[in-house]
């Protein structure tokens, strides 16, 4: 009971901050309600037992790949007005996903424990990150090469699209310029003249 | 979950291995290439290209095996997919090395990407396992998405890579829900295991495994372009660099009759009589909107777009009639209409030249008086695509429309040559223009010696399997086990 409750609760704030990155106007909101949708489906993964896959989405993408984006947001070439207008502005959607966040995490830390439905659930002796390392280089070897090829091309891939490697910017020459001769700049030519209409 | 590991699991996987580790070192060697010898990263990809080619048949397999704890599979059918791919692949480079040197796109990159997205395919076409289906089709796609976004002065480029990878996104996700319903009913990743679950009656679960089946095919059918997930054809067709839009319709089309085959016919195979309803309904909207609407464009690698839109509505055809007949039907249709359009979008290289791309319609005006042979040969390809005997477009038109009456669907037989014969037109009309009509641009044609070579060769292929089309389709009646 308390489980599906707990279950509801997370499921329907991620719905509800998976809608507002898209709907909110302001792309640091979005980047936020990002965190929170990050973390809801997090604490969904805890109710599943599933500590590893959790903890590994909070530290990688809440605590590194989202604060990163951020600045990449903030580097953009958006429309700044809106975004400097201060700290008090976003304190309100910061403090409400860091409540929201932080009721989780009690709830989460407080009830996860005893929660899982043992039909459901395959109960081990073995944590789940113990698992998780036991089968990750032996029975899913191949998909996780497959997976690091992936990430190989998409490194390509942000390097063949961004890197300008032939520096196109217009400079001067000024030794070619001193050497200018009249000839090199003007031709004249002799036309016919036109008959007025 | 008991884990095995035997050396011949690396034999079965050498031809990917191999292509994986060229990929890696091309991308290494390309680094350090000044300019003026980026020619070796091309030999170098062509040469991986063949190598892996030759390997995959060398290690052709009689029956299928499983390796790497069952979530890869060797089998006659994937064999010969994956030789037509990398040889596929292989003349798509030999197609765009000229045009990539004119428009100063000529990089190592393109190669090297090509690599890996052809490495996505064999992933694919090998796949035995719901992840493995899943990781080989996002690394064609973000391989694709990165070659259609390459040419980044060009504003349409943009556009169409932004599209595809928006729409490409969405249709991997739709089709990973889907797969990740299917687990939660199933509990098993694996092909097989899946099929055996399903083969057991029962009845409670019916509703959520049709739940998955359909974000299954949707995200099936946005990837292979059928109408109405097809929004996104068009306009990367359009909107890429020709070399890379030839890259994008031949050898992708065979890992994506690959995945259909893998999902739909090797997993989901005791949901046929659910699944065929919907590749209806898709294959003839796909066979409908594709020939009408091209009827009315006049650039002409956009008219090939939405007939790759009607060509994949034959495509499924064959497969929804869930018998190996069909399915054999099918891939001999993906590998004609792989050989077509590479010609097809060949010949828009062939005729262009630097400053200038010809991809409208009336570039091909008077091209017979320009180079009869050429005209041959783009008379061939049209009419092949057409489906007029006795190109092989015919044959595998034909044998589509055999099994389809075989499986007792005539009316959708007699629809499919009604779509067929509205088609024939706009493919028609490119003949005529090419023989009747005056010539607009009449400068010589400025290809190199190696691609006018390849796409004679490659026309004369489409008409000389015509007159022999047994050949081809007895290799695909073979690798599904029927003599």
């Amino acid at each position: 009971m308390t489980t599906t409750l707990i279950f509801y609760f997370f499921a329907a704030t991620l719905i509800f901050a998976a809608f507002r990155v898209i709907t909110v106007r302001n792309p640091v909101h979005a980047a936020l309600f990002l965190v929170l949708t990050f973390f809801s489906s997090a604490a969904i993964w805890l109710l599943l037992q599933a500590e590893f896959l959790a903890i590994a989405l909070v530290l990688v993408y809440v605590g590194a790949v989202m604060v990163l984006f951020l600045f990449v947001v903030m580097m953009l070439d958006i429309n700044f007005a809106p975004l400097r207008e201060g700290f008090a502005k976003h304190l309100p959607v910061g403090l409400t996903v860091g409540f929201l966040i932080l009721i989780e995490m009690v709830m989460v830390v407080t009830h996860w424990k005893g929660l899982a439905n043992p039909s459901t659930v395959v109960t081990t002796e073995m944590s789940n990150t113990k698992m998780l390392g036991q089968v990750l280089y032996t029975v899913y070897a191949y998909p996780f090469e497959i997976a690091a090829a992936i990430l190989l091309v998409a490194m390509i891939a942000a390097i063949a699209l961004t890197s300008r490697l032939h520096n196109r910017a217009k400079y001067q020459k000024p030794e070619q310029q001193v050497v200018v001769r009249r000839e090199d700049r003007i031709r004249l030519i002799s036309m016919p003249a036109e008959p007025k209409d | 979950m008991t884990f095995t590991f035997t050396p011949t699991d690396l034999t079965i996987l050498l031809p990917e291995i191999t292509l994986l580790t060229m990929a890696c070192l091309t991308l290494a060697i390309d680094a350090y290439l000044p300019q003026n010898m980026r020619n070796l990263t091309y030999q170098l990809a062509q040469g991986t290209l063949i190598g892996t080619a030759l390997l995959v048949f060398a290690t052709y397999p009689q029956q299928p095996t499983v390796a790497m704890s069952n979530m890869f599979v060797s089998d006659p059918m994937g064999a010969v997919l994956k030789i037509f791919a990398l040889l596929i692949v292989a003349v798509a480079f030999l197609y765009s090395k000229g045009y990539l040197q004119d428009r100063r796109m000529f990089k190592g990159e393109y190669f090297v990407l090509g690599l890996f997205a052809t490495l996505g395919m064999m992933i694919m076409i090998s796949a035995h396992s719901l992840l493995t289906i899943y990781l080989g089709l996002e690394l064609l796609s973000l391989s694709l998405y990165t070659m259609v976004a390459m040419h980044r002065d060009s504003q349409s480029a943009t556009e169409a890579a932004m599209k595809y990878f928006v729409l490409g996104a969405i249709a991997s996700g739709m089709l990973l829900y889907g797969m990740s319903i299917l687990y939660g009913v199933t509990n098993t990743l694996d092909l097989t295991t899946l099929a055996q679950y399903l083969n057991q009656p029962q009845s409670d679960n019916h509703t959520f495994l049709l739940f998955g089946l359909v974000f299954v095919i949707v995200g099936l059918a946005f990837k292979l372009g059928a109408v109405p997930f097809h929004m996104w054809v068009p306009d990367v067709y359009q909107g890429a660099p020709t070399a890379v839009t030839l890259f994008i319709s031949s050898a992708p089309k065979l890992a994506a009759f690959a995945l259909l085959m893998r999902l739909l016919a090797d997993g989901l195979q005791a949901l046929h009589s659910d699944w065929q309803s919907i590749l209806i309904l898709l294959s003839i909207l796909s066979m409908a909107l594709g020939n009408l609407v091209a009827i009315a464009q006049t650039n002409l690698k956009r008219m090939l777009a939405y007939s790759t839109i009607a060509h994949v509505g034959y495509l499924m055809l064959g497969v929804l009639t869930a018998t190996k007949g069909g399915y054999a039907a099918s891939m001999f249709y993906v590998l004609v209409y792989s050989l077509m359009s590479l010609g097809a979008f060949g010949m828009i290289i062939l005729l262009s030249r630097a400053g200038f791309e010809a991809e409208n319609i009336s570039d091909f005006k008077g091209l017979n008086d320009r180079s009869p042979w050429y005209a041959f040969i783009m008379s061939i390809l049209m009419l092949s695509m057409a489906g007029v005997p006795p190109m092989l477009g015919f044959w595998a038109k034909l044998s589509v429309l055999n099994q389809l009456v075989e499986a007792g669907l005539v009316w959708l037989a007699v629809v499919a040559v009604l779509f067929a014969i509205i088609g024939a037109f706009y493919y028609l009309r490119m003949v005529w223009m090419m023989y009747f009509e005056k010539a607009q641009d009449t400068s010589p044609l400025q290809a190199n010696m190696d691609l006018r070579v390849a796409i004679s060769a490659n026309g004369l292929v489409i008409l000389l399997l015509g007159m022999a089309p047994n050949m081809l389709m007895t290799l695909c009646l073979g690798t599904l086990g029927i003599g």
